[in-house]
């Protein structure tokens, strides 16, 4: 079902202004176009049938409990699935209107997606590596660039001060915080245009996880954000619209304040949003 | 009484030792003993054969010539020399040809099995290896002889097929499967978030492994070569049947040379307990004892490197 535009908007004047940038039309372009997405591993159905779209320069909320699918959009939207034994994808996923599953090449579509993980993981090289690792993937070796791709998006994860003078030292060794914005600053060094958020505040101090709602309320003016989440106060504060999955099923695709406060479209959404299951 | 009852009634029963109290005892002290035997043993082992052959050290050896001189002409009637270094040069020859084999051999087995392989063919695949770990040393001698010999005297065209090629492949075939099983858990104890990290910035699948899984695992995989060099140098019976045995400082490796470890089990038997001989070939055993501790050593504090962050 795809929105509709006469329900009222409650996003930010940011969203306001990335939309007035989109051509003869009253909202963003479509980033991500899901259609009868069905995810299984095995036999067992993770997602089931999930159509829904996400808009170009939004943040796109994901709710809902454990086992509901959330995750497995994910894999499924950057292809984990090749190298995942057992995971097997059907229906759509487009990204600027191509499927995700017609791309030759499969590194190339990852290099577009920056991904983050829930548990922060520091890989075991140093802080200036980890945000270089991408570049360098990608063929950089000039090493004047790769310094500032590497300040760069360190300054962008709200990094930089904390670790400017020990790029030398070994990521893994920063704190869970730290080590969460390494992480984004590692997903930003590819220049992804769309930045998938796996629950990325689970390890994450209240403080910092602050910050880094700050900066993807930055970034959103850039790049696209998925932002995965099973903290609903986080959505409410950060999401432009929001999906609600339960069981692999995706109940309910709203703007967000309309989950919360709007008209009650579907009961399941609002007992879980206010905390009655899950 | 259980221990919820325990708790419940509080200080009535904080001073009774019950069952449990007393297996945890017996477990612990059971632990002890067998902890404490293996220092005990270690130390026995190390006592007795630096005691057998400590007589040579302090009363006969030329430590120059014990290091430098190829001669070991023990059983000379007049002038009976004790040149260790042509045994030292064999066994390093042929250890250091095993490695060569070894080391590709294994790290590649390590790394399909630990990266490619999936379900059955994993599994088959570590059973089959672990099974190769287990045939008995002899059975590869018997394997260097009776195969090896003729194919490298037909293929390279040489006089002699027992020699530091034939030992050499001989050893690396028995020590890799150790070393796959010791790399592979290395690379198994790598998180597989790391191979997802990298997979999201969109490494290829090589990319992952060279940039990623490997310098991750470096120091367990650097250990699992250095228990596959202890193997080869602490190995015998089929270096003593493929090497030739022979005196000689390898210069090819179609040399026959003769290894520290196959000199002591060839001797031992034929030389009177306290003589000089004998105690020289104890020397030979203090000094193959030291190696491969060291070589230990160095492995173990690798894998614990690798637990380090």
């Amino acid at each position: 079902m795809p929105p509709t535009s006469d329900t009222p908007l409650a996003a930010g004047a940011d969203a306001d202004a990335a939309r007035a940038q989109a051509p003869s039309s009253s909202q963003a372009p479509d980033k991500v176009v899901v259609q009868d997405l069905t995810v299984r591993y095995g036999d067992k159905v993770v997602l089931d049938k999930a159509s829904f779209e996400i808009r170009e320069h939004e943040i796109f909320g994901i709710i809902g409990p454990a086992n509901s699918g959330k995750t497995s959009f994910l894999r499924a939207l950057n292809r984990m699935d090749d190298f995942t034994e057992g995971m097997t994808v059907e229906g759509r996923v487009s990204l600027d209107g191509r499927d995700v599953r017609a791309w030759r090449n499969v590194y190339a579509l990852r290099r577009r997606i920056g991904v983050v993980f829930p548990l922060p993981v520091g890989l075991p090289m140093t802080i200036y590596d980890n945000v270089a690792l991408a570049p360098r993937l990608g063929g950089e070796r000039n090493k004047r660039e790769l310094d500032r791709i590497v300040e760069h998006c360190l300054q962008r994860a709200a990094l930089w001060d904390e670790v400017k003078d020990r790029l030398d030292s070994l990521g893994s060794l920063l704190s869970g915080g730290q080590q969460q914005r390494l992480t984004i600053a590692r997903a930003l060094s590819q220049k992804p245009d769309l930045l998938l958020l796996d629950e990325f505040s689970i390890a994450v101090d209240p403080v910092t996880t602050m910050r880094i709602e700050d900066v993807l309320k930055e970034l959103k003016h850039e790049i696209t954000i998925v932002l995965v989440t099973n903290l609903v106060q986080q959505a409410r504060r950060l999401a432009d619209r929001t999906a609600f999955f339960l069981n692999g099923e995706c109940v309910e695709v709203a703007p967000t304040e309309d989950l919360f406060t709007g008209p009650i479209k579907d009961q399941r959404t609002r007992d879980y949003v206010e905390g009655r299951f899950g | 009484m259980d221990s919820s009852g325990a708790q419940a009634s509080g200080t009535f029963d904080a001073d009774r030792r019950n069952a449990s109290w007393w297996v945890d005892r017996v477990v612990q002290a059971l632990v002890f003993t067998g902890g404490v035997s293996a220092i005990v043993l270690i130390i026995g082992i190390f006592v007795f054969i630096t005691g057998h052959g400590f007589g040579f050290i302090t009363d006969h050896m030329d430590v120059g010539e014990f290091f430098t001189s190829p001669k070991w002409r023990p059983t000379s009637d007049n002038n009976p020399t004790y040149g260790a270094l042509a045994l030292i040069a064999g066994t390093a020859s042929v250890t250091g040809l095993a490695m060569l084999v070894a080391v590709p051999f294994s790290l590649g087995a390590a790394i399909f099995i630990a990266e490619f392989a999936k379900g059955k063919t994993r599994e088959v695949l570590k059973v089959l290896v672990e099974l190769l770990a287990a045939i008995p040393s002899v059975v590869w001698g018997f394997i260097g002889l009776s195969i090896m010999n003729p194919l490298i005297i037909e293929t390279f065209d040489v006089p002699v097929g027992l020699n530091v090629l034939n030992a050499g492949v001989i050893l690396g075939l028995m020590a890799a499967p150790i070393m796959t099983t010791i790399a592979e858990d290395a690379l198994k104890a790598v998180p597989e978030g790391f191979r997802e990290a990298a997979e999201a910035l969109g490494a290829t699948r090589w990319q992952v492994i060279f940039k990623v899984v490997l310098p991750a695992a470096r120091n367990g995989l650097v250990a699992a070569v250095l228990l596959g060099v202890g193997r080869g140098f602490g190995e015998t019976m089929a270096v003593l049947m493929a090497s030739g045995h022979s005196i000689n400082l390898p210069t090819s490796p179609f040399d026959s040379v003769r290894a520290l470890t196959a000199t002591i089990a060839a001797e031992l038997g034929e030389t009177a307990a306290g003589s000089e001989h004998y105690q020289a070939l104890f020397t030979l055993g203090i000094l193959l004892f030291g190696v491969t501790f060291v070589i230990n050593l160095t492995a173990d504090l690798f894998i614990r490197g690798r637990r380090k962050p």
